[in-house]
Order: structure tokens, then sequence, then C-alpha cells
């Protein structure tokens, strides 16, 4: 009897248009929120923040980013590993060029400057589509790769070709560098995905997000009704990129500290985190997340049970990892092409009926 | 002068002998995208597993040894027998048989009709898992793949351009085996689709899938029979890059390497993948040998991308494709 819009009367528009109409799911959310920032900073350990949370936390900024541009604006990008790229090296050469200006500010300046290459590789869109962009957004990935791993004014100079992220503090507390406190970086990144999450659902549902809607769902139709092409997909290429970018310098700053261009934001970061979007669901804000959550978990998981539990090598348990994702991949395809996110929204469906769903 | 000008055709040639090899992946993706609108991401995997397989029946290893080992605890590896090369290919061919009859089956038979990237997605998710299968059965090791192609400087057109223009060039047997090898594929392949029941058949679905259907094609044996034609093209590809560099991850990364051929060629068209392959060929050792030291090198890894970018910037459909005609 709990999950019931009846009785919940909205009086202002302003109520008519919130994001949790129902009053449960509102509630929900702010229980959520609740323990995401006042309980679990008290209770996290080093090893649950770095295998879980912060990659956890920064997939779901990397696939929120990529859910705008392919589940939204229905363009596929391969060159997120590149972006994200962009983002590290970007937030790298703020933080060591202009040392006493707060590493956060670096940050968004990072997603700022990767939203700018995004447009750029994005305006072969206004020309090529469906797998023909798909396989340009590729020359995004391995350019920026190539860039970051030869050109050594990016590395700054440095022997090793890597970029280590310097110490800075934030009010105080270490937030990069080797003596960053679990829990420090643990909220620095929830602060990024909230904000980033909140700046997304309402960017989806105006008219910016409808505009990209509607040039997916048929781009020469949108067209005509008047949805500016040009606008509408660079739009989405650009705050697609501006979060992508984001993730991509939390990723180096925040979570690695230190970075190898080739081995971190190869093309297998921009395949995971299409897959993120696919398991979790195309066009949703919340499929984001749960994509992001389950493959970040489920490489845990299959270590924990076949090497820790049942003793198995690690390259067997390794190949086994491939084969389940590949095949989960092909499975929500076939049974589910909206993922996680369209099993919940049936759910919640079935629990506002229930018990009397006729 | 001469020299830098001798020096150049070698890059040139070794660059068509390259593109040859891209285009001998390329032909993979444009038989079953031809027939299908399947746009084959897993071409590349194909070609790995297809190559491991070979060796692992070859060596007599048996499949998913490690697996059996981990779950039993037994410590088997070998049947203790090797397999004749020629056996072993038609064993392996007819392993790519039945991996085309269940892609159809258990995969693309429920996909009829879906949009083209949602198949494309879907082949990532194959290339994932064969991925995974190919190493769980016959183990992640880097394999010496030898079927009896030699290998090496090639001394008789050595010896001949040096007695001729002072300039021995320097020129791998295995490219021109695999040339010749790829010649006799696009042949055997054109043959295939023009002059038999099942080519013509192949056509007609390509063509129109309802017209082919109502009068009498049969869409699922064309579509079987397609993944396993690309499945015996990437076993050729297998072999020639697997005997090249061994048979090792990096040999499904050659899939990346067709993409572009694929876009500068145009998707549909054979010759197309021919002519794309040549050209990345040539563009990306040229590129390397000219630009490539000013710029860092290894610019091998996007420069194909590049090119294929800028080119369908200006015609969409690549060089050969068929026009992009959009209708509401």
């Amino acid at each position: 009897m709990l999950y019931r819009e009846a009785g919940d009367f909205s009086t202002t528009y302003r109520e008519d248009n919130q994001t949790f109409p129902i009053r449960f799911d509102r509630y929900r959310y702010y229980a959520v929120m609740l323990i995401a920032f006042l309980v679990i900073p008290f209770f996290v350990n080093d090893y649950w923040v770095n295998a879980i949370f912060l990659p956890f936390l920064i997939y779901s900024i990397a696939a929120l980013g990529l859910n705008i541009l392919t589940g939204y604006c229905g363009q596929v990008s391969l060159g997120t590993g590149g972006f994200m790229a962009v983002g590290a090296y970007a937030v790298y050469k703020l933080m060591t060029a202009f040392p006493d200006i707060s590493v956060l500010i670096h940050i968004v300046l990072a997603g700022g400057v990767t939203a700018l290459v995004g447009i750029l590789f994005g305006l072969p869109s206004l020309r090529i589509k469906g797998f023909y962009l798909a396989v340009a957004t590729l020359a995004a990935q391995f350019f920026l790769v190539w860039v970051f791993n030869r050109i050594p004014w990016f590395y700054n100079y440095s022997a090793s070709g890597q970029i280590n992220a310097p110490e800075r503090t934030f009010l105080g507390f270490t937030v990069t560098g080797a003596e960053t406190k679990a829990w420090v970086a643990y909220l620095v990144c929830l602060v990024f995905v909230t904000i980033s999450a909140i700046v997304a659902r309402n960017m989806t549902r105006g008219a910016l997000g409808r505009s990209w809607m509607a040039i997916r769902d048929m781009d020469i139709a949108a067209e005509i009704i008047g949805v500016n092409p040009l606008k509408a997909k660079l739009s989405a290429f650009a705050i697609s990129s501006f979060f992508v970018g984001i993730s991509g310098a939390l990723y180096f700053s925040v979570y690695l500290g230190a970075v190898e261009v080739g081995e971190v934001f190869g093309i297998n970061k921009s395949f995971l985190v299409l897959f993120m979007i696919i398991i979790g669901g195309l066009g949703s804000v919340f499929g984001s997340f749960i994509g992001a959550a389950f493959l970040v978990l489920l490489p845990v998981l299959l270590k924990n049970v076949l090497v820790g539990y049942f003793g198995w090598q690690t390259d067997v348990a390794a190949h086994l990892e491939f084969m389940i994702i590949g095949g989960l991949i092909v499975w929500f395809l076939i049974v589910e092409p909206h993922g996680l996110a369209q099993l919940w929204r049936l759910g919640k469906e079935k629990l506002r009926t229930w018990p009397f769903p006729y | 002068m001469p020299e830098q000008l001798f020096f150049t055709i070698e890059v040139i040639l070794n660059g068509l002998m390259a593109g040859v090899l891209y285009s001998l992946v390329a032909l993979g993706f444009v038989l079953i995208y031809k027939a299908s609108g399947i746009f084959n991401y897993a071409q590349g995997v194909m070609a790995l597993f297809a190559a491991m397989t070979l060796v692992g029946i070859m060596e007599g290893r048996i499949p998913f040894a490690h697996l059996i080992n981990a779950i039993l605890g037994t410590k088997i590896h070998h049947f203790g027998w090797h397999v004749n090369a020629v056996l072993a290919l038609i064993l392996t061919m007819g392993v790519m048989l039945l991996l085309a009859w269940l892609v159809q089956k258990v995969i693309f038979k429920h996909l009829v009709n879906q949009e083209g990237i949602i198949l494309f997605m879907a082949t990532i998710g194959l290339a994932y898992f064969l991925e995974g299968v190919g190493d769980l059965m016959w183990g992640g090791d880097i394999k010496m793949l030898d079927v009896g192609i030699p290998q090496g400087l090639n001394l008789w057109i050595d010896e001949t351009t040096y007695n001729m223009f002072d300039y021995g060039f320097f020129i791998d047997n295995l490219d021109i085996y695999a040339t010749v090898i790829a010649a006799i594929l696009v042949f055997v392949l054109v043959g295939f689709s023009q002059y038999t029941k099942q080519g013509r058949a192949m056509r007609a679905v390509a063509d129109d899938h309802q017209a082919a259907l109502s009068v009498g094609v049969s869409l699922n044996f064309i579509w079987i029979m397609v993944w396993t034609l690309a499945g015996f093209v990437a076993l050729v590809a297998g072999i020639v890059w697997g005997t090249k560099s061994g048979v090792q991850f990096s040999l499904s990364l050659i899939a990346l390497k067709a993409l572009p051929v694929l876009m500068l060629g145009g998707f549909t068209s054979i010759p197309g993948a021919i002519v794309g392959g040549l050209i990345i060929g040539v563009g990306e050792k040229l590129f390397e040998f000219a630009v490539g030291p000013l710029i860092g090198g290894a610019t091998e890894n996007w420069f194909a991308y590049v090119l294929a970018l800028l080119f369908l910037v200006f015609r969409p459909q690549g060089l050969f494709g068929e026009k992009i005609i959009e209708r509401v």
C-alpha cells in the first residue's frame, strides 16, 4: 500500500514536474542520498572504496555521458576511452600548470576541454551515420591515445611517459595523491556523481533532451519538424564528452593516481562503458548507474568466488569473465533491449498496481 | 637519389602486400554485411578462434583442458598425437561450420528485423564471448602456427633486383604467398557467387530479403552459409596472420585494421574491400615512412582511421558503396 500516487495531489506545476512523482519513490531517493553521504563514508575501508565504490561512481559518470550520446541521441560512440584520456591529461596539465587553483575546479575545466574535443570529433556525425559513425569514433580513440603517448608536452616530458597526480588538498583534506583517505576520495566522487546525475536527468527531460530523442528516433523526420540536427548532435557530443571527461579526470586524479594511457584508456575501456549502458539500459539515467554497478561488481564477484573460493587459476577466471560478459550482452540485446532499467521500471509498474493489477 | 626512389618503391610494394592482408579480413565483413545487413565486429576474433582451433587440433591439445583441470583437479593437456595439417584444416572448417550454425540459431535468428546498430553491438558481445571461449578451450598462451608456408626474405627477388638496379628489394616470402592466396580466394568467391545456385541465392538475398523469400530462397540456409563462408575467410586470414606473428590475442585486433578499409571501400562491395585495403596499406606505410619520423612514429595505429574519416566526409558511402538514399 506504500507505493501509490493516490492521495498525493500536486498543487503547483513545480510539484507536477518533479523527478519522482510518487511519494515513496521520493523518500527512497532521499534515503539513498542520506546513506550514501552520511553513513557509508564512516564505514568504508580502503578495499571497499578502491575495489567497488570508486570504480562504480566514476564509471557511472562515464556511462551517463555515453548514455546521453548513444541512448538519448542515438549516435554510437566507440571513443569513450579516448575522451576519458582527454579528461585525464587535461586535469594533469591544469594541476601542474596552476597548482594554486583548487583541483575540483580543474576537474570541471577538464570536462570543458573534453567537451571541445568532443565537438571536434562529433563534426563528422553531421555527414555520416550509423556504424560508419561508430567506426569513425574509433578514429578518435586511436588518434587521441597516440597523441598522449607520443607528444611529450602532454606528460610534461617525464621519462616513463606516465602521468602522476601531484598531491592536492581541498578544505584541508588531501584529495589526490597517495595520502588520500578512502572516505575523502569516495565523497569527492560522490559529489560529482550526484551533480552529474541531476544535471543529466533535467537536461534529458527538457527541450534539449527531447530534440536529442527526436534525432535518435528518426533524424530526417526530426529535421523536418524543426529540430536543428547541427545543434542537437553537437550539443549531445559536447555534453556527453563533458561527463566522460570528468570521469576520466576523476579516474586519473582521485582513483588511480598514475596512468599509462595505452593500458588504461584503450579500446577496451570504450567497450566496457558501452556494455554498461547496454546492460543497464539505453536512454535511462538510472540504467547508467545499474549498468556500471553490474559490470564493476561482476569481475569482483567472479574473482572472489572462482579464485578465492574454488581456487581456480586467475587466467581461467578471466577467460570465463569474457565469456559471461559477451554472453550477457547478446542475451540482453535479444531478451531485454532496454536493459536492467526496464526490468526495474516494469517491477515498479507492477508494484504500483499490486495487488489488483486490472 | 635512385637509392631513395628504390626505397620508396619497396615501401609501396610492402604496403600493397600488407593491404592484401587487410583486404583478406575485410572480405569476410563484406560477405556477411551484404547478405544479412549485419556488420560483424567479431570477424577478427573469428580469425583468432579459427587459427587457435587449427593449432589446437594440430598439436593434439585437449579442448577446455584448463577448465577441466580446474574443476576436476586433473592435469591433462595433450592427447599425445599430432594431426596432419590438411586433416586439421578440414576439421577446423567443420568447427567453423558448427560455429556459423550456432551463431545463426542462437543469436541472429532472434534479432531479425532489428536495427543495424543493435546487430552491431550483438556482434561485439559475440566477439567477447568467442574470445573467452577460444582462450578457455585452447589456453591463452602464444602459439606458433606452421602449416608449411615459407617465411623470410625472398632471395630470388633480392638477387635479381640487385643485379638489375644495384638495389636488392626486401620482400617477404609470406607476403607473396598471402597475395597469391588472397587472389585465389577472391576468384573462388566471385566464381561461387556468380556461377553456382547457392551463390545466386546469396546475391538474391543481398538484393532484397523479402523478394528472395517469396521465390523460395531459404533465408536461414543462406545466412548460415554466409557465416560459414566468412568463417572460412577468417580461417585463411588467421592462418596467414598467425604464421606471420604467432597465434595470440593481438590477432583479433586485425578486425580493427579492417574497419577503415571497409569505410573507405564501402561496406557492400568486394572490389571495394580490395581496393580499400591496398589504399590503406600503401597509405599507412608511406605516411609512416615519410611523415612518421617527424611526429614520433607508430602512426600506423590511427592513420588508416583518420584517412577513412576524412574520406567519408566527402563521400559518405565509401568508394564503391551503394548510394545512400534516405526516405522518411
